[in-house]
This record gives structure tokens, C-alpha cells and sequence, in this order.
């Protein structure tokens, strides 16, 4: 919202720098985004940092008012004129200047002079003539054999719009003297404010200068809601039904005769613009005017209209909620559905004439013609407007305000500062009294607030006397008896609760308005709730620390995908293997590729391997995150961690100018190493791998994780069909997704530590042919066994099949690592354990020792 | 005499020799196990009985010296040796280095782990909740019933299923963890509260569906305004440095009261004003509160005799200021050109 300090002080003295103000604003929560000069300088203020701002400083002895007493022709050119300009001086002042707004004054003398800005040689504007900004300074330079030092200036050569159509008019007397600093005629400071939505008392100019009143500890002055009623009474004129009034508190209406549509005076105008509203008529001028000067929306009718609709009658307006299938032709010129959330008024006939608080109706709108004008200050339930604008999309400044509460109390308030201001820019008479209908007047909120209360909240002392002070400031009625305060919410502060919550609301407002740089500064002294540690959380980090060592990169990933994008995970043909539940899906995606949360981490793992597939060989990455599976008869969804892993690529770095060998590309056995690791640094029990069995991977070359018997993911190479479908063409993708909590649960922090051996190991390789159909896993539990205690460790350290290999079989060496802690082990003892091992693997897996 | 020739004949081979292999073929060729001088002795049989002794002796001389002279010679070919490759071994150390593999943990991890290891230190342990919520958790409870107005600052996924929603801050924590941890309003709490959050935004350079929030929550007999603002004072000394400052702003979050921002002063510019924290010498890193009545409430306290404060702060935006990130999009991108900068 912007706020030009010009008008504030309208209501309130402002005795600091515009930058000193807006800090104080922000630390007390109206967010000052930014400031906009026109035409004065910024001011430096010792402590306060802002950026420098670049505007044009209006020279205050060469950009001045003038008067224009007469606009003579040019001898030389038709397309330009010499306006006279009074500044002030001894002499008038001529200049040349081609602005068309002159031009119908041409060959007159000015009885009432026009007002404009005048810049005498040597003044510095900007460039009109520019399209891109430019500054420049006045020179003598003649215009067609006429000499010409001076320039009547347009708004885009003070730099206040872009409009350089023609020069700055002001056909009313400003109220200064010509030769005045233009700085002192049209200069200002505009306020970017930005409300949070507590704050919309503040949402007009009159609310800031209430803030700065209680700020800065200055007295304010209200608008003038005085009117000059002098026609018949509204008495009779209208009838108002308000169906129910928790939507529509309140309904007021006044009644202006015999007005003339008209543009607004430049004033308003100006103030308008500057708060970036465009003008129109005074009529819908005065209400926005009003709606930004004290914050209460009105809405004109043209009365006789109104008494149209009601085919001569009185005309009767209600306000009710909307019925399914009734339309509204609004004044934009649609025609809208009405819902039966909308609040509406209607005419005599029950047909819907305006959709209250967010826009009026076509039929009965202002028209050029109007002359008697009925002006309507209500009261409507924010929520329903709230929902309203939300339905029609119809954001407007009067919804804005609306759907963010105005108190009934302003209506009244409204109706006749706006009659009043109308009957000031288009004359008539204003008929005397107000159409009120107030049901249920809402009640004084009041607040007991002991002194003790706020010491326990804040951590200060403040007697109650301070901390009424402050309140007062801020226009609380507030009785000190003892130690408690009594108070009295001002009516507009909608933002201030009852009870417990009430005070909690004044304790943040004394906070405020004291400021909160003088709240010490304390470390807690409450009760230390017990420390306890977090598996769940620690394992999890141990999980990462163990993967990065591995030489892993964490990813992170939008959980948010689409149920298709996982499809593409499946073979086509295939049933998929990912789990067999609904989606949690979105009920207003924003982006077609985020309908829903994920079912795997795979999808987004080669989503993110395709794209860093284009400038690297090599990849190595892991992600931990929640996949989220609807539950039956559970509302909210299982949320399981998962761990995703993916490699691809070269086995070793390369890329050096060593030119090493990067050949060699990662397969299944490098990524179940990591798994392994992974495993072994985890101190997992119980894991063992299978043969896997997701569609989704290549079939002879994945495994299952499986934990205590139970499927705790698949790991392996990508089904060749997934890839091709996914339009990958690298070295083949070796991922896998495990199902991080069971790896957890099944971890041991508290695992046992082998003591370090004290015995020489005597060491033996066996080399055992078996078939082709024996695990790898089988033989090594053959060996173990028979082995014994002796055994201390088993490495497989090739696998062979070829020449002197009968067909269908494989030759599988082991070293063997035979040790006791108890003694050196004696040749004789390690043959005979050795004797064991080749003669149980011969009977249990018919090995026979490789010759 | 052949005994003789021989050991001339390795004195003079031995002074040409200059390198380590060199000395190494001579120590075979004149005293290796089939070098000539072994030879020689092996062949002391056909020498006459009364002549051996004398080649015995001398053949030991020769073989002594001979391997002395080879020391003395081996030890001067190594000096030599050494010096050589001291002086012509010389590489180019400007050449880079060869690449290593290297793990690492995403940028917003390692922020949320400092944010973990800063708390804990003042007791603030971790504590986690769902990603999906229920209307209730994540904005009724917190003082945001249906169709108020602070709703519009929180634009929410909406889920098909009716009132349940992608959680649009990590508050619905602060109910779950006060009647989990609370014991129905008995007991105190100090936690903080990490987690995905997700908002219904377009996805720009600047804003993201998606993004962690940490948020802390105390409850106590006694905690006051006060001690939010040591609390958060110390935070930010440990997280930014020792002369870290720190401001608080009046500010809405329905879910406490009195509300403030906190800003503590630009780190990048020294609080003198830079184009990050738009010369203002301050950046936005939190917003905080005292918890709400009605919030104390619905976690099961009661709110005149227990208070709390809470706060909330963006490892991504607090990273993307360290850091100099423009790009808000990066953080989910998962370029590793992004990553291995970590
Ligand atoms: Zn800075």
C-alpha cells in the first residue's frame, strides 16, 4: 500500500526524516518496502542504513510555481505557443513550449491563471524527449528565431509519471504563492507499507497516522466528518432489510440530490495518483478517496435508478446470501455465476443488484448523468468476502479491505465524510440524517491485564502505570486500580482478543509501542527439559556420514511427481513391483509434473542421473527421504524412509592429463560393495541377499537385501527395456532402493568389538570346482561350518570358468585365514581342519579340489 | 698369474661403472656365485697342493678388496645417483593434481546438521514429524481456523483426500510434539523441529514448492519474551560468529503473540549496506514469537501458568546467503556441478 507522507501529516505531526519514520514503522511490523521521493532529497541519518535513491531533487531556487497569466502565439509556428509564466519575479517570463494543453488557451489573457511548474536556465529535469532516462540541464537555446532560456515542465520531466502529453495544469489555486520551490508545491515521500493480515486497521492513510501517533507519541487528528445536510430527510427514501446479521453487521446510506458527475479537483486527483489510483468522476474518485483516506469501502448508486428498479416505488434493498443459479451483471460488464457463499444485495423484486463489498451492479452504477446519488457504508463478515473474492477472482482495493475486517464502527464514519466530500466536488444537497440499520451493535471489548502478567510474558518489569501510558498512546481506554490494568479496546482494533488471548494482545502491543530493543536480553532459566538420544535421527546421519565416505554425493529431491513418470519405471508388460496403493495426489498441482507425492526414489534418481549424464561419464549418488503410502482406513498416509543409491559410469575418475585408464565402468559388484559397507558400518544383523524379483531391474543381475527374512529393497542394474523406455543410452545404471528404517531397526550401535589377534594366522588358499548352480553364498557356508572355530576368516578371490573347467561348472578360490587366540596352530592341526573343509564341500556340494 | 688378471681386470671395470644396475652387473660378473673370482676358487683343485694355500690367501685378499672397492664404488654411484635425480627430477608442480573421488552431503543437510549440533548445544533435541497433515494440525490448532485471513499467506497443496494437505511449515509439529512430549501440559519442552515443507508457488529462481524449515519451540513455567531474545542472540553469535547482532521486528504469525522478525546484520557487508541485504545493513533470518494461548491450549497446557516461544528459520535461504546462491532452483536441481561446490 502506498502511503504519501504529505498526506499523513494531515493527521499527524511528523517531526523526523522520512527514513527515521519508516524504520520505526518497520520495527513495529508496517513493513516499509520502500520509499519513492518526488522531487525532494533523501535525508542521511546517522545510523540508518537504505539504498541511495536516484530521483531528481527539484533545485529549489530554478524549479518553481508559476502562474501562466497569458499564452500568446508563436509569430513562427502554428504547433507552438509562449506561455507567460509569473514566478514571482519582476518580469514575466516567456517560454516556448509545443504542450498541446496549452493550445486552447492560445491568444488569451488569464484573468484566473493556470498554475504549472516553471524551470528557470540552469535547472536540471529529465529529458522528456527520452525514452530511455536521462537527465539534462536548461539552456538558452532559441525555439524558431524566438529566444528561449526557461521550460514549463511536464510530469515526466519532474520525474513524477511518464506523462509528457503536456505540461503540469493546475487550474485551481495550489494555496501558494508563484515563485514558491516546487519541492513545496508537488514534493513528497511515498511509503511502500506491506500489512501483514493483523494489521488492517492500517489499511488507509488516517491508520498509518494512527501508528505514528502512538509511535511517536503525537496527538491526531481525524478527518472531518462533519456534513452539511440541507434537503429533505433520507427518511423514507429507502428501505434497508439486512437477513442476517453476522454477514451484514451493518448497512448505512445517505442520500446527495442534484450533483453534477464532474471531474475531481486536482487535489484529489493528485492524492489518488499518488497512491496509484486512477481518476474518474468525483463520485467514484470520493469513494476511493475515503476507502484510502480512513479505510471503510463505500458504494455509489444512482438513486433514481435504483427507483427504477423498484418501478417508482420506495426503493427496498436487501442483503442476503446468493441462491444457486442467480446471476449479476457486474459493473465491468460480465455476467457472473453467484454462488451460495456470496452475499448480495437485492431490489425490490428479490433480483440481485450488487455482490456486496467486492463489486456493484451494472443496472444501477454511476452514469454521467446521474444527479442523485445514494452512498452505501456496510459491513460485511470478512470470511464470506474472503470467499467470494477467492470464487470470482475479483481482487479489489475495497475486498482487500474487506476480506480483512472493518469494523461496523466505520461505516457510520465513512457514509459521511464521503456524502460530505461529494457534495463538496459536485455540489447538490446532502439530505438530512442516515439510513442506519445495526442489529446487534458489537461490544466494547475490555481486558483485565495484571502488571504480574506482563513481567511473566516479557521478562520485565513494567508498572502498570508505564504500561498504561503506553496503551493510551495507542488510544486504549485503560483505569489503573492497583496492579491491574482495566482496558478498553478501541472499537477498529478487530485484532485484539478476549481473556487469556486478549492479553496477550496487549502485551505485544506494549512490547511494540515501547519497542522491542528495550526487552533485555535473558538466557533461559526454566526447568531443562531431559536429554534423550534420537536413533532415529542419528542413524539416519551415520547412514549419510558412512555413504559420503563411500564416495557418495546426497542428493535431495521433489517429493512431488506423477503416477506416470513412476509407471515409466515398469517394463511395458510388466506388473510393477513398486508398492500397490493409491497416491496421495494433490488437488491443485500447479505444475502437470508434480501431481502427486512419490511411491520410489528411483524415478527421480534417473530423472536426475539422465540430466548429469550430458557432461559427466561418471556418477555416484544417494538420496534418503519418505516415500508416502496412503494407508486403509487411515486418512493421513505412511510415511517410510527410503535409501536410494545410483552409480554409472567409470569405475575411477579419470580426466586427468595422466591419461589413466577410465575404461572399466561400475557394475552390480560395485554397488553391492557399497551396500556391504554400507552394512558392515552400520552394524547391521541378520542381512543376507537373494536373487531379486521387481520387474524393474535386469533379472539375472539385481538382488534383494533381505534382513531377518524379510525384503528390505532391490538393488542391481536397470531393466534394459526401463532404460531404453527412459531414453538412457550410457554404461548401464546400477541403482537399487532400500528400505532405510528395516536396515536400521536391524543396526546394532552396541555391536561387540574382535580383540586384535596375538597368534601368528596361517594362511591357505583352496581353489573348488562346483557347478554352476551352486551360490557362492552356499559354498562359503559349507566351508564355515566345517571350518569351525579355527576358521578365522574366508575370502573368495576369484571365480573362474573356461579352460580346464568342465563345461557347466565353476571354479571358485578361496584364501583361507586359520587362527586361535589360544596358540599357534601347528601344520598339522590346519591340514586336518583343511582335510574337513575339501571333504564336506565334496559331499555337500560335490566340489571337487581344481587340479 | 689368472688370479692376478682378474683382479686388475675388475679394478679397472669397476672404476667405469656409474650406475646402480652397472654395479650390480659387476657384483655378478666378479663375485656373484658364478662370477670369476668364485670360479677361480672353485677351480683350487687343479692347483698343486703346496701352491694352495698361498692362492687361498690370496684369493681371499683379492675377493676382501674386491668387495670393499665395490662398497666404497656403490656408495659413490648412489651419491652420484641422488644427485642427479635431485637435480633433473624436477616436475612441473603448477600440472594439477589427479582427480579423487569424493562423497559429500547435499548443502541443505550440512546447514541443517550445524542448526542440530548449535541447538543441541542449549538443549534443543530434534524432534520430527510427517510430511502429510491434517487441516487441523497444520493450521487450525495453530490459531488459523478455516478461512482466516492468514491462511492467504500460506499458499497450501491441497490433497484429494478432504482436510489433508502437504504440511506448509513445520508448526503442526509444535502441537504433535506437545501432546507427545508434554504429558498433558506437564512437562516442559525445548526442541527443534526440521522438515520438507511445501507451498503452492510457481517455481522461480527466488521461490520453491518445496524448501526445509527448522523450527524451535520452549515451553516452560517460565519462559519469557526475554529469553527469546537471548536464545536467538546466542544462536546467531554461534552460527554467524562472536559479533553476530541481532534485531527483532513487530511482526503476524497467528500461531504466536507478540510476533517478531529477526534480522541480524548483514554478515557479507559488515551491516554497512550491500546489494544482498538490500543496503539496509540487516537480513532477514527468522521469524519468532511467544506460543499463542490458544496454541498452549490445544498442546494441552494451559496458558496461565505455562508460556513458551517458538521460531522459525529456512536452511536454504540462510545457505543461499552464505553462499551467494541466486538460484533457489539449484537446491532440488541435484546438478552435480552444483553438489561437488559442497
Ligand atoms: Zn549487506
Amino acid at each position: 500500500m502506498k502511503i504519501p507522507l504529505s498526506w499523513l501529516r494531515e493527521f499527524v505531526e511528523i517531526d523526523i526524516p522520512p527514513e527515521l519514520l519508516a524504520e520505526k514503522l518497520t520495527a513495529a511490523g508496517l513493513e516499509v518496502a520502500k520509499i519513492t521521493y518526488l522531487g525532494v532529497p533523501q535525508t542521511r541519518v546517522e545510523g540508518l542504513r537504505y539504498p541511495n535513491s536516484d530521483h531528481l531533487v527539484w533545485d529549489r531556487s530554478k524549479l518553481l510555481l508559476g502562474a501562466i497569466r497569458e499564452v500568446k502565439p508563436h509569430p513562427n509556428a502554428d504547433r507552438l505557443v509562449l506561455a507567460m509564466v509569473d514566478y514571482g519575479a519582476a518580469e514575466v517570463e516567456q517560454c516556448v513550449t509545443g504542450a498541446p494543453n496549452l493550445f486552447e488557451f492560445k491568444g488569451q489573457t488569464l484573468e484566473k491563471p493556470l498554475y504549472t511548474i516553471i524551470a528557470l536556465e540552469g535547472a536540471e529535469v529529465w529529458d522528456g524527449h527520452s525514452d530511455e532516462p536521462k537527465r539534462m540541464v536548461l539552456k538558452e537555446k532559441p525555439l524558431r528565431g524566438i529566444p528561449n532560456r526557461s521550460m514549463v515542465c511536464s510530469e515526466k520531466e519532474l520525474g513524477m509519471s511518464e506523462s509528457h502529453d503536456g505540461i503540469i495544469l493546475m487550474r485551481q489555486d495550489p494555496g501558494f504563492a508563484p515563485g514558491t520551490p516546487a519541492q513545496d508545491v508537488l514534493g513528497d515521500v511515498i511509503f511502500e507499507i506491506e500489512l501483514t493480515p493483523n494489521l488492517a486497521r492500517c489499511y488507509s492513510v488516517f491508520g498509518v497516522a494512527r501508528e505514528i501517533a502512538a509511535l511517536l507519541d503525537k496527538p491526531l487528528r481525524a478527518p472531518d466528518y462533519n456534513v452539511q445536510e440541507s434537503g429533505a430527510p433520507v427518511a423514507g427514501t429507502i428501505e434497508i432489510t439486512i437477513t442476517d446479521s453476522r454477514l451484514n453487521p451493518r448497512f448505512t446510506a445517505m442520500l446527495l440530490r442534484g450533483t453534477t458527475i464532474q471531474p475531481s479537483p486536482e487535489w484529489l486527483q493528485r492524492r489518488l495518483e499518488a497512491v496509484g489510483q486512477r481518476p474518474i468522476n468525483n463520485i467514484v474518485d470520493v469513494t476511493n478517496y475515503v476507502m484510502f483516506e480512513m479505510g471503510q469501502p463505500l458504494h455509489a448508486f444512482d438513486y433514481d435508478r435504483l427507483v427504477a428498479h423498484a418501478n417508482g416505488k420506495t426503493p427496498h434493498l436487501t442483503t442476503r446470501l446468493a441462491r444457486p443459479g442467480e446471476t449479476l451483471k457486474t459493473l465491468d460488464g460480465s455476467v457472473r455465476e453467484l454462488t451460495p457463499k456470496d452475499i448480495i444485495i437485492t431490489d425490490n423484486s428479490d433480483t440481485p443488484i450488487s455482490l456486496a463489498a467486492v463489486m456493484g451492479g451494472f443496472d444501477t452504477e454511476i452514469s454521467d448523468d446521474t444527479t442523485n446519488v445514494l452512498l452505501e457504508a456496510a459491513n460485511w463478515e470478512f470470511i464470506s468476502i474472503r470467499r467470494t473474492t477467492h470464487a470470482h477472482k475479483l481482487f479489489s482495493e475495497a475486498g482487500t479491505r474487506f476480506s480483512r475486517g472493518v469494523h461496523p464502527s466505520q461505516a457510520m464514519l465513512g457514509v459521511r465524510r464521503g456524502i460530505e466530500l461529494m457534495r463538496q466536488t459536485g455540489g447538490g444537497a446532502v439530505a438530512s440524517g442516515v439510513i442506519d440499520v445495526y442489529p446487534e451493535p458489537a461490544p466494547a471489548i475490555q481486558i483485565d491485564l495484571p502488571e504480574s502478567e506482563i513481567r511473566r510474558i516479557m521478562g520485565m518489569d513494567f508498572s502498570a502505570k508505564d504500561a498504561a501510558g503506553l496503551l493510551k498512546r495507542a488510544a486504549f481506554e485503560v483505569n489503573v486500580k492497583g496492579d491491574v490494568l482495566h482496558v478498553t479496546v478501541p472499537d477498529y482494533r478487530m485484532d485484539i482478543g478476549t481473556g487469556v488471548v486478549g492479553q496477550a494482545d496487549l502485551i505485544e502491543e506494549i512490547a511494540r509501542i515501547n519497542g522491542f530493543e528495550h526487552i533485555p536480553v535473558t538466557i533461559i532459566t526454566d526447568e531443562m527439559p531431559p536429554q534423550r538420544p534420537n536413533p532415529h535421527l542419528t542413524q539416519e546421519e551415520k547412514t549419510r556420514d558412512l555413504l559420503t565416505q563411500l564416495g557418495f554425493r546426497e542428493q535431495i529431491s521433489y517429493r512431488l511427481t506423477t503416477p506416470e513418470t513412476e509407471a515409466m519405471l515398469v517394463p511395458p508388460g510388466a506388473a510393477s513391483s513398486f508398492p500397490n496403493v493409491d497416491y496421495v495426489r494433490l488437488a491443485n498441482p500447479i505444475t502437470l509434473d508434480k501431481t502427486a507425492l512419490r511411491h520410489t526414489l528411483l524415478g527421480s534418481l534417473l530423472t536426475n542421473a539422465i540430466e548429469n549424464g550430458r557432461y559427466t561419464n561418471r556418477q555416484q549418488v544417494f538420496e534418503i527421504g519418505s516415500v508416502y503410502l496412503p494407508r486403509e482406513g487411515e486418512i493421513l498416509p505412511d510415511e517410510p524412509r527410503r535409501l536410494g543409491l545410483l552409480i554409472t559410469g567409470a569405475r575411477h575418475i579419470g580426466g586427468g592429463w595422466m591419461g589413466d585408464d577410465t575404461d572399466a565402468v561400475v557394475d552390480f559388484f560395485d554397488l553391492k560393495g557399497a551396500v556391504e559397507h554400507l552394512l558392515a558400518g552400520l552394524h547391521v544383523e541378520g542381512a543376507r541377499f537373494t536373487r531379486a524379483a521387481h520387474t524393474s531391474f535386469h533379472p539375472g543381475r539385481s538382488a534383494a537385501l533381505v534382513i531377518d527374512g524379510a525384503n528390505a529393497g532391490t538393488f542391481g542394474e536397470l531393466h534394459p527395456l526401463v532404460a531404453r523406455a527412459i531414453g538412457w543410452e550410457g554404461a548401464p545404471l546400477i541403482l537399487g532402493e532400500l528400505d532405510l528404517d528395516a536396515i536400521l531397526n536391524a543396526a546394532r550401535p552396541l555391536f561387540r568389538l574382535t580383540p586384535l589377534p596375538v597368534t601368528p594366522p596361517v594362511l591357505q588358499d583352496i581353489a573348488l570346482v562346483v557347478n554352476d548352480t551352486v551360490a557362492a553364498e552356499e559354498v562359503e557356508r559349507v566351508i564355515r561350518t566345517a571350518g569351525g572355530d579355527l576358521l578365522k576368516q574366508v575370502r573368495l578371490f576369484d571365480v573362474y570358468t573356461g579352460d580346464q573347467i568342465p563345461a557347466g561348472h565353476k571354479s571358485l578360490a578361496y584364501a583361507l585365514t586359520y587362527q586361535t587366540d589360544e596358540r599357534t596352530l601347528t601344520d598339522k592341526e590346519v591340514a586336518s581342519v583343511h582335510a574337513k573343509i575339501v571333504k564336506a564341500t565334496e559331499r555337500e556340494l560335490g566340489a571337487k579340489l581344481r587340479a | 698369474m689368472e688370479l692376478e688378471s682378474v683382479y686388475s681386470a675388475a679394478l679397472a671395470e669397476l672404476e667405469s661403472v656409474t650406475t646402480s644396475d652397472g654395479m650390480r652387473d659387476w657384483e655378478i660378473k666378479f663375485l656373484g656365485k658364478s662370477g670369476a673370482l668364485t670360479q677361480l676358487l672353485r677351480g683350487v683343485g687343479q692347483i698343486p697342493k703346496e701352491e694352495r694355500a698361498a692362492f687361498g690367501k690370496r684369493a681371499n685378499e683379492i675377493k676382501e678388496a674386491l668387495t670393499a672397492a665395490f662398497e666404497a664404488r656403490a656408495e659413490l654411484v648412489k651419491g652420484q645417483e641422488l644427485a642427479q635425480d635431485l637435480e633433473a627430477g624436477e616436475i612441473d608442480v603448477t600440472l594439477p593434481g589427479r582427480p579423487r573421488p569424493m562423497g559429500g552431503l547435499h548443502p541443505s543437510t550440512q546447514t541443517l546438521r550445524q542448526f542440530y549440533d548449535i541447538w543441541a548445544e542449549m538443549g534443543f533435541q530434534v524432534y520430527r514429524s510427517r510430511d502429510v497433515e491434517t487441516d487441523d494440525m497444520n493450521f487450525t490448532y495453530l490459531n488459523m481456523p478455516p478461512d482466516h485471513p492468514a491462511r492467504d499467506m500460506q499458499d497450501t497443496f491441497y490433497t484429494t483426500t478432504p482436510n489433508v494437505i502437504l504440511r506448509t511449515h513445520t508448526s503442526p509439529g509444535q502441537i504433535r510434539a506437545m501432546r507427545e512430549l508434554g504429558d498433558g501440559g506437564t512437562k516442559p519442552i525445548r526442541i527443534i523441529l526440521p522438515g520438507m515443507c511445501y507451498r503452492y508457488e510457481q517455481i522461480t529462481a527466488r521461490s520453491e514448492i518445496q524448501f526445509h524449515q527448522v523450527e524451535g519451540l520452549a515451553v516452560g513455567r517460565n519462559i519469557r519474551m526475554s529469553d527469546l531474545k537471548g536464545t536467538i542472540a546466542e544462536y546467531a553469535r554461534k552460527f554467524f560468529g562472536e559479533n553476530a547482532k541481532v534485531r527483532f521486528r513487530a511482526s503476524y504469525f497467528p500461531f504466536t503473540e507478540p510476533s517478531m522478525e529477526v534480522d541480524v546484520e548483514c554478515f557479507l557487508c559488515g551491516g554497512e549496506g550491500c546489494n544482498v541485504c538490500k543496503h539496509s545493513g540487516w537480513l532477514e533470518i527468522a521469524g519468532s514469537g511467544m506460543v499463542h494461548p490458544t496454541v498452549l491450549e490445544n498442546g494441552g497446557y494451559d496458558p496461565r501458568e505455562w508460556s513458551g516461544f517458538a521460531f522459525g528459520m529456512g536452511p536454504e535461504r540462510i545457505t543461499m546467503l552464505k553462499h551467494g546462491i541466486r538460484d533457489i532452483r539449484y537446491f532440488w536441481g541435484n546438478d552435480l556441478r552444483f553438489l561437488e561446490q559442497f
